[in-house]
């Protein structure tokens, strides 16, 4: 694998195999000496075009926990045309000897472009690009449902039988359709939730089905609800017409909360906003599987960044 | 001046002939035989049009001279087989004042590669208020007959009333870019599935749709004249057949782009693709070919809009919209609507050249390479096929969206008011255009 760039190009082997890599990562998390040194010597550069503290700290300690030298370039806020920087920053990095760029960006397709330019030779890892794809987001997603269901036993599974539920503002999200397209790959049967307006055009072609009532769709018997964060000014946009309106519609209410099945997951990419997507019951519920998201997450950026930077297992035998 | 004799090209691409000129003009046509001071133009197996008219060209200068100036448009404009370009208004200053309409129209008088006219803006700044210095421009010297604020719609609908009813007292037109500004806001790609998996913003066929459905209304209601530019819909085609239908003054252009490209082409997030109106669905390219060749839409305007690299090498919500087009016009033509048998050569010299010149007010295009007519006249190489590449620009921008595609059809000459400007395949220089074009000004005055 060259590039991570989204999940609609990973097969269901590729995705598995990225799963378990991680689980060989979770499992030296309980050793003395956590870190390896796998990536000694090899430069890893976090370009942030846009913050996102969370990501750039998971990819971080991702990073070094493999040994690799760590460079963060936040490069937000220039007063040149940002995508001539986008272009200078870049090949500025790979002068420096970057062995792979972990880009998030706020346009679609950075890092697509960078991946294909022929500005760079590293390899490029798809931190979050604008209203497009989030791939390490959905495979965390992905390893976290798969080791609440499977626990010790999750090697080598995929997600099928599996029916997970993502609730809110699809139009705009990244997390949305990355996973879509893993968890469908996987085996899994998504069901998305939205009032039309944060639903993209063409979603009839995705691979999903599609709910316009919430209750409907957790009326079925589902094994993670994925609640998506909800940008209040999309209000202004008259998207929807209140942040009431949408927490009542659309959010997790401590009753929606109440009524879910005992194994139902609660899943959240984070930063939540209590009280409008979802109600502090659910967030901080034993089923609630926030903090877990963010620990594997961690373990999928080094899968990644392993399989990307040190060569792919089938490579190196 | 000495004179040309072009022998033995298919006019119109039916009748063999030979085209003599003199003094800018085509003095006879026929079997010719070469006099003395003759340069002798062999057309074995050319086709003679007229030259082409490109209703819709950004020169950008004044203010946007690192994309495009007068001498390197009209330069690109010679090489595409053009003899005369409206350049529109979107310039800095806009083209809102007779100063600025009259120093574009002397640029392009000056350079000689090709007939500028000017477009003049609508709105004051193209920012949609109050009306521009319509009288003042169309009483100027450079005579401007077309408004447009392309780049922005005349949204108001009551400024756009006033417009239409106001440019008629000068036999003038109002070229309108159809584009709901609220409905748009952000847009980045054709509104679709395609745009929904790669998390673009979506531009909507119904926001064209809607102000060409208004727009047509409102001509009909004021009696007035309205040009509609790069018509990109199938739903957009509908509503100019239904208003033609109904008498209507209106009258509209399709781009080659929108004729040959699809949005299939974002899909790689290439921002040389990004253009405004957005490429649009396979089955509107075949709607809006379909609708040239039954003359629902009337012309093929080029919408030429040059930018420099870094306005294309950036993410696509970044990157300017827009493509270069005068060079590859006729290619994309030829591959589009000749080689599929849906137009004759003779219909481009309709579309490409009298009827544009026609909207525009344009003089000496009606009746195309016949004796008594001004000179100006194109020679095109139906045989040749090239995989296209910047390197057949001939402008001062390199943004073609058509590298690495074979396109047939190649400019080999082009005479405009009797000087050749291209010959060979080959732009003539600068200096001898100028020079040649300043002394048949002095020989017409004298």
């Amino acid at each position: 694998m060259k590039h991570l760039l989204s999940t609609r190009d990973l097969d269901r082997e590729t995705a598995v195999s990225i799963l378990d890599i991680a689980e060989d990562m979770a499992r030296t998390a309980d050793r003395e000496v956590r870190k390896l040194p796998t990536l000694r010597g090899r430069t890893v550069v976090n370009l942030f075009f846009e913050d996102s503290t969370r990501t750039r700290l998971s990819f971080e300690s991702a990073a070094k926990r493999l040994s690799a030298d760590v460079i963060t370039f936040s490069a937000k806020g220039s007063s040149v045309s940002k995508g001539e920087s986008l272009k200078d920053t870049a090949q500025t990095l790979q002068a420096m000897g970057a062995d792979a760029i972990v880009v998030r960006h706020h346009g679609s397709g950075a890092a697509h472009l960078l991946a294909h330019s022929g500005w760079i030779e590293a390899h490029v890892l798809n931190a979050g690009d604008g209203t497009h794809e989030h791939p390490t987001q959905a495979l965390l997603d992905a390893f976290t449902i798969r080791q609440r269901c499977y626990g010790a036993d999750s090697r080598g599974r995929d997600l099928s039988g599996m029916r997970v539920v993502i609730v809110g503002d699809i139009l705009h999200s990244r997390v949305a359709r990355s996973n879509v397209w893993l968890l469908t790959t996987l085996g899994a049967e998504v069901h998305l939730v939205a009032p039309r307006t944060l639903l993209p055009s063409g979603v009839e072609t995705w691979p999903v089905r599609v709910h316009e009532h919430l209750e409907s769709a957790l009326a079925l018997d589902v094994d993670a609800v994925m609640m998506l964060r909800i940008q209040q000014e999309r209000m202004h946009d008259a998207f929807f017409p209140s942040a009431r309106e949408y927490a009542r519609e659309w959010g997790l209410t401590a009753e929606r909360f109440a009524a879910l099945g005992p194994d139902t997951m609660v899943m959240h990419p984070g930063p939540m906003n209590r009280g409008l997507e979802i109600s502090s019951a659910a967030a901080d519920s034993a089923r609630s599987t926030v903090l877990d998201q963010v620990t594997n997450g961690v373990f999928i950026r080094m899968a990644v960044l392993y399989l990307l930077v040190a060569g792919s297992p089938e490579a190196s035998a | 001046m000495t004179g040309l004799l072009i022998r033995g090209a298919s006019v119109l691409g039916q009748s063999r002939d030979d085209i003599r000129v003199r003094d800018g003009r085509i003095v006879a046509t026929g079997s010719l035989v070469a006099e003395l001071d003759e340069r002798v133009i062999d057309a074995e197996g050319l086709v003679a049009l007229p030259g082409f008219v490109d209703l819709h060209t950004h020169l950008r200068e004044p203010g946007g001279e690192a994309s495009e100036t007068v001498l390197t448009g009209t330069r690109a404009a010679a090489a595409g087989g053009f003899t005369a370009v409206f350049a529109m208004a979107n310039t800095s200053p806009v083209a809102d004042t007779a100063g600025v309409v009259e120093q574009v129209q002397q640029l392009g008088e000056q350079h000689g590669y090709a007939t500028v006219r000017p477009i003049g803006a609508v709105t004051a700044g193209l920012a949609g208020e109050r009306l521009s210095e319509i009288g003042a421009m169309a009483r100027s010297r450079a005579a401007v007959r077309v408004f447009s604020d392309d780049g922005h719609c005349v949204h108001d609908a009551l400024l756009m009333r006033r417009a239409l009813e106001y440019v008629a007292t000068f036999d003038g037109v109002i070229a309108q870019h159809a584009q709901e500004p609220r409905l748009t806001a952000g847009a980045q790609m054709n509104e679709g599935a395609l745009s929904g998996e790669l998390g673009l913003a979506g531009w909507p066929a119904v926001a064209e749709e809607a102000i060409i459905a208004r727009d047509v209304l409102l001509a009909q209601h004021t009696g007035a004249r309205l040009h509609v530019c790069h018509v990109s819909t199938a739903g957009s085609v509908e509503v100019i057949r239904w208003a033609k239908a109904r008498g209507i003054a209106v009258t509209a252009e399709v781009t080659p782009h929108h004729l040959l490209l699809t949005e299939e082409l974002a899909r790689g997030y290439d921002a040389h693709f990004k253009v405004n109106p957005p490429l649009r669905r396979d089955e509107d390219a075949r709607a809006l070919r379909e609708a040239l060749a039954d003359g629902t839409i009337d012309i093929v305007a080029t919408d030429h809009a040059p930018h420099p690299a870094e306005a294309k090498e950036c993410t696509w919500a970044e990157a300017a919209f827009g493509m270069v087009g005068l060079e590859s016009a006729l290619p994309v033509l030829q591959s589009t609507m000749i080689e599929t048998g849906m137009l004759g050569f003779a219909d481009i010299a309709r579309v490409l050249s009298s009827a544009p010149a026609a909207i525009g007010r344009l003089e000496g295009y009606a009746a195309p390479v016949q004796e008594g007519v001004p000179a100006n006249l194109v020679l095109v190489d139906p045989s040749a096929r090239r995989t296209w590449s910047t390197d057949d620009l001939r402008g001062r921008s390199a943004n073609t969206p058509y590298r690495g595609i074979e396109l047939a059809g190649a400019i080999v000459a082009t005479v405009h008011a009797g000087v050749p400007t291209v010959l060979d395949g080959v732009v003539r220089p600068a200096e001898e255009v100028a020079t040649a074009a300043s002394a048949a000004r002095e020989a017409a005055r004298g």
